[in-house]
C-alpha cells in the first residue's frame, strides 16, 4: 500500500502541501484532481524523491516502509515510477539506450541480471508496438524534439518496461489527441493488476473515460479536500472547484 | 542543489585517488645519471646506435634548447620543473632487443595484462574475440614488443619502434623526421628533439590501406624520468592508416614528465586518422603527483586532397598542454580535430587545436567537448587562420563546455585569423551545467547518482565518440566513467 499521513511540505519557506493524507491500495486507481497551482505535480515530486523539498512533517510509506528515508532512485528501485508533467530532455543519449540503461539498473537494484539485448528488444518492441511508438523515435536522443503527445507516449512506454508497484501519472493526457490519449489510455489499463497502483493527476474527465478510477480525490491548498467515487469527477466536470474554496490553513 | 551537491562531493571524494592504473612493476631498468648535458645527449644517441646525422641533429637540438624559455602563456600552473633532476634515459634491461614475445620480461607482460593491452598475438591468432591491432607497446623509453609484424610487412606497411626505424629505414627517417616540428618548434618540442627516447614509426605505402588498427600503448613507469616519446607516420600518396595511442602511467607522489612529439605526414589523396585516448596518473586529489603532459602533435596535410583527422580522449594527467594541429597545405586538403578533455580532482587542461590553412579550398573542422568537475580549471584554446593563398578556405568549429558542480571552470580562448577575403570560419560555443532536473529525472528511472552523471556525460560528449574506431570508443566511455567517479568499472 503507498500510504501517504499528514504531509506537510514547503518550498524556499513557502508552504506547498499542508497535510495531506492519502492512501492508494495495490490494485487501485486513484485520481487527483484540483485547480492549478494546489500542489498536485509536488505531491508526486516528493514522493518520487526529488531534491529540494523540505518535508516539515508527515510521511509517505510504501508497505509500510518510510520512502522518504531513501534517494530518489532508491524509492525507483522499490517500484515507484513517475510519468512526469514536463519530461525531461537528455541530450546525446538515445531513448533506446536509457531504456536499457534505466531498466538494468533497476534490475541490478534488485539482485538480478542484466536484460539479454535479444530479451530486452523483444520487450522494448512489444511495448512499443502497444503505445504506437515509431522504432525511429526510440534511436533519438531522449526527448530531444519530441512533440508533447510523444514526450507522454515515451513516458508510459518506460512505464510498462519498468513494471513499477505504484505509477504515479502527472497529467498524462495533456497534449495527447484523440487517438493518442485512446492508446496511452490503453497501455495504462493493460498494466492494472491485482498487486499495482495507480495514482493519476488530471484536470478532466475525459482521461477517466479511459482510465476508470476506483477512488477520486479533489486536492486545493495543498490537501485533499473532498473524495469520493467516479461520480465525484463529473460533479467536478460540470460545477468546477467552486464547491470548494480556499479552506483555512 | 542537493543533488548536484551530493555528486560533487561523491566525485570530490573518490575520484582521482581510485587511480585504476597506478602500480609499479618491479623491473630492472638502465638509466643514464640524472640531468641533462651533452653527454646525456651522446649517451642516448650511442645506447641507441645511432648514425652520426642524428647525433648531430639532437645536439644542435640540445644547444638551442639552452637558448629559449618555457612558455607561459597557457592556462596552467606548476612549480618550476627542475631540468636537471631528471632521468633522461631508462631501458629496461634486456640482451639484445627481444625477438619475439618469449624474451620478453614477463613482468612487463603482466603490466600490459593489467592495463589490458591485447598484446599476446597467439591469443589473438588463436581467434580469441579480440579487436584487431597491431600494438607497439612503449615501456618508458623503449618499444618492447611488436605484434602482427607478419600481416603488416605483407601489405608493405612498416610498423616499428623508432630506433629500429633509424636502423632499417634511415632514409625515410631522414627524409621526414623534424619536417613537420622542426627541432626548433618550442621549448617542450626542442627538448623531445634533443633527447628523444624511442617511439612509434609508421609508413603505409601509395595506395595501400592499412589491414588493421595500429596502436601504441605508453606508459612512464620509472621514477623521474621525462618520457619523450617521438612518432613518425607516414601515409603516401593515396594510402590509408587508423591509428590509436593509449597512455597510462603508475601512481606516484613527484610529478613525472611527459614531452612528446608526434609528426604526421599526407601525401596526395592519403589520410591518416590518429586517435587519442590519454588517462595518465592526474595527481592525488590535493593535486599531489601526477603527468605534466606537454605534447607537442602536428599534422600536415602535404599533398592534393589528403586529411588528417586527430580525435582525442583526455582524462588523465595533473597537466595537459596539447594542441593536436594541422597545416593545410595541400589543395583541398581537410584538417579534423575532434576531442573530449575531463578533467576532474585538481587537474589543469589547457587544449585545443590549430588549423591552419595554406592551400585553396582547404576545409577543417573542430569539435570540442570539455567537462570539468571537481575544482578542475579546462582551458579550450584553438587557432584558426587562412592565409593569404587559401582561397575557399573553410572552417567550422563547434566548442562545448559541461561543468558539473559550481568550483570547476571552462575557458575558451579561440584565435581567428584571415588574410583571404574568400574564407569562411564559423565559430559555435556553449556552456552548459549537468542539472538538478536531468539528474532527478534519471535517478527516478534507476539509476545511481554516479550513473546518471556518466549517462549525462556520455550523451554530451557523443558526437565525438562516433569518431573512434568502435573498441575504443566502448573503452573510452568506461574510461569516462572512471574519471568522473573513480568507480573502478
Ligand atoms: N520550486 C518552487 N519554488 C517556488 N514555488 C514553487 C516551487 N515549486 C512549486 N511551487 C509553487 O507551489 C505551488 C504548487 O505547485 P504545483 O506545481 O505542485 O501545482 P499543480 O497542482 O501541479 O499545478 P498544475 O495543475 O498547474 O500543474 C504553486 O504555487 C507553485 O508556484
Ligand atoms: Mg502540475
Amino acid at each position: 500500500m503507498l500510504e501517504i499521513k499528514n504531509l506537510h511540505v514547503s518550498v524556499h519557506g513557502k508552504a506547498i502541501l499542508d497535510g495531506l493524507s492519502l492512501k492508494v491500495n495495490p490494485g487501485e486507481v486513484a485520481a487527483i484532481m484540483g485547480p492549478n497551482g494546489s500542489g498536485k505535480s509536488t505531491l508526486s515530486y516528493v514522493i518520487a524523491g526529488k531534491p529540494g523539498y523540505e518535508v516539515t512533517a508527515g510521511e509517505v510509506l510504501l508497505d509500510g516502509e518510510n520512502l522518504l528515508e531513501l534517494q530518489a532512485d532508491e524509492r525507483a528501485r522499490k517500484g515507484i515510477f513517475l510519468a512526469f508533467q514536463y519530461p525531461i530532455e537528455i541530450p546525446g543519449v538515445a531513448t533506446m539506450t536509457f531504456l536499457k540503461a534505466s531498466l538494468n539498473a533497476q534490475r541490478r537494484g534488485r539482485g538480478e541480471a542484466d536484460l539479454t539485448t535479444p530479451e530486452f528488444m523483444r520487450r522494448v518492441r512489444e511495448a512499443s508496438q502497444r503505445l504506437k511508438v515509431d522504432q525511429e523515435m526510440l534511436r533519438r536522443p531522449l526527448n530531444v524534439g519530441f512533440s508533447g503527445g510523444e514526450k507522454k507516449r515515451i513516458e508510459i512506454l518506460q512505464m510498462t518496461l519498468l513494471e513499477p508497484r505504484y505509477g504515479v501519472l502527472d497529467e498524462t493526457d495533456s497534449g495527447l489527441d484523440i487517438d493518442a490519449l485512446r492508446i496511452v489510455s490503453e497501455g495504462v489499463n493493460a498494466l492494472r493488476n491485482a498487486n499495482r497502483g495507480f495514482l493519476v493527476i488530471t484536470h478532466y474527465q475525459r482521461l477517466l473515460d479511459h482510465i476508470k478510477p476506483d477512488v477520486v480525490h479533489v486536492m486545493a491548498k495543498g490537501r485533499i479536500v473532498a473524495s469520493g467515487g467516479p461520480e465525484l469527477a463529473l460533479e467536478l466536470e460540470k460545477n468546477g472547484y467552486r464547491d470548494y474554496p480556499a479552506q483555512a490553513a | 542543489m542537493a543533488a548536484v551537491q551530493e555528486t560533487v562531493d561523491r566525485v570530490r571524494s573518490i575520484d582521482v585517488d581510485a587511480y585504476k592504473y597506478g602500480f609499479v612493476s618491479a623491473i630492472e631498468s638502465d638509466m643514464a645519471p640524472k640531468g641533462l648535458n651533452e653527454d646525456i645527449v651522446r649517451f642516448i644517441s650511442a645506447k641507441k646506435e645511432e648514425p652520426e646525422w642524428l647525433l648531430a641533429w639532437r645536439l644542435e637540438a640540445y644547444r638551442r634548447w639552452l637558448t629559449i624559455d618555457e612558455p607561459k602563456w597557457a592556462r596552467v600552473d606548476y612549480p618550476p620543473i627542475d631540468f636537471q633532476d631528471l632521468y633522461y634515459f631508462a631501458a629496461p634491461k634486456t640482451a639484445a632487443g627481444p625477438k619475439s614475445l618469449d624474451e620478453v620480461d614477463p613482468e612487463l607482460l603482466r603490466t600490459y595484462e593489467k592495463l589490458g593491452i591485447p598484446l599476446v598475438e597467439q591469443e589473438i591468432l588463436a581467434g580469441v574475440e579480440r579487436p584487431r591491432v597491431a600494438v607497439d607497446a612503449v615501456f618508458d623509453s623503449v618499444s618492447v614488443a611488436t605484434t602482427f609484424k607478419a600481416e603488416l610487412g605483407k601489405a608493405g606497411v612498416i610498423f616499428c619502434s623508432f630506433s629500429e626505424a633509424v636502423h632499417n629505414h634511415p632514409d625515410l627517417v631522414r627524409r621526414y623526421l623534424g619536417t613537420v616540428v622542426p627541432a626548433t618548434d618550442n621549448f617542450y618540442a626542442t627538448l623531445n628533439s634533443a633527447v628523444f627516447s624511442d617511439g612509434s614509426f609508421v609508413y603505409v605505402p601509395p595506395g595501400v590501406r592499412c589491414p588493421m588498427e595500429l596502436s601504441t600503448y605508453f606508459r612512464i613507469n620509472e621514477k623521474n624520468t621525462g618520457q619523450f616519446e617521438r612518432t613518425l607516420i607516414i601515409a603516401d600518396k593515396g594510402s590509408y592508416v587508423s591509428y590509436l595511442e593509449g597512455c597510462t602511467a603508475p601512481k606516484r607522489d613527484e610529478n613525472q614528465l611527459h614531452a612528446a612529439v608526434v609528426e604526421l605526414v599526407t601525401l596526395d589523396d592519403a589520410e591518416i586518422k590518429y586517435s587519442t585516448v590519454q588517462n595518465w596518473y592526474p595527481g592525488d586529489a590535493e593535486g599531489r603527483g601526477g603527468i605534466y603532459n606537454f605534447v607537442t602533435k602536428r599534422g600536415d596535410c602535404r599533398g592534393a586532397r589528403s586529411k588528417i583527422s586527430w580525435t582525442q580522449v583526455e582524462t588523465g594527467s595533473a597537466i595537459t598542454w596539447k594542441y593536436p594541429s594541422c597545416i593545410l597545405r595541400g589543395e583541398a586538403s581537410r584538417g579534423e580535430f575532434y576531442s573530449i578533455a575531463i578533467s576532474n580532482g585538481r587537474q589543469q587542461v589547457d587544449s585545443g587545436t590549430k588549423m591552419i590553412h595554406l592551400g585553396r579550398n582547404t576545409t577543417s573542422r573542430i569539435i570540442s567537448k570539455g567537462v570539468s568537475a571537481g575544482k578542475s580549471q579546462n582551458t579550450y584554446r584553438g587557432q584558426v587562420s587562412a592565409h593569404r593563398l587559401a582561397t575557399g578556405a573553410r572552417n567550422f568549429t563547434n566548442c562545448d563546455s559541461l561543468l558539473i558542480g559550481s568550483e570547476c571552470g571552462a575557458h575558451t580562448v579561440p584565435y581567428i585569423e584571415a588574410k583571404n577575403a574568400s574564407a569562411v570560419i564559423e565559430h559555435e560555443a556553449t556552456t552548459s551545467k549537468v542539472s538538478e532536473d536531468q539528474l532527478f529525472y534519471c535517478q527516478q528511472r534507476g539509476l545511481s547518482p554516479e550513473e546518471a552523471t556518466a549517462l549525462i556525460v556520455n550523451g554530451f560528449v557523443r558526437d565525438v565518440l562516433q569518431q573512434l574506431p568502435m573498441e575504443f570508443a566502448v573503452e573510452a566511455q568506461k574510461l569516462i566513467a572512471i574519471s568522473l567517479e573513480g568507480s573502478v568499472g
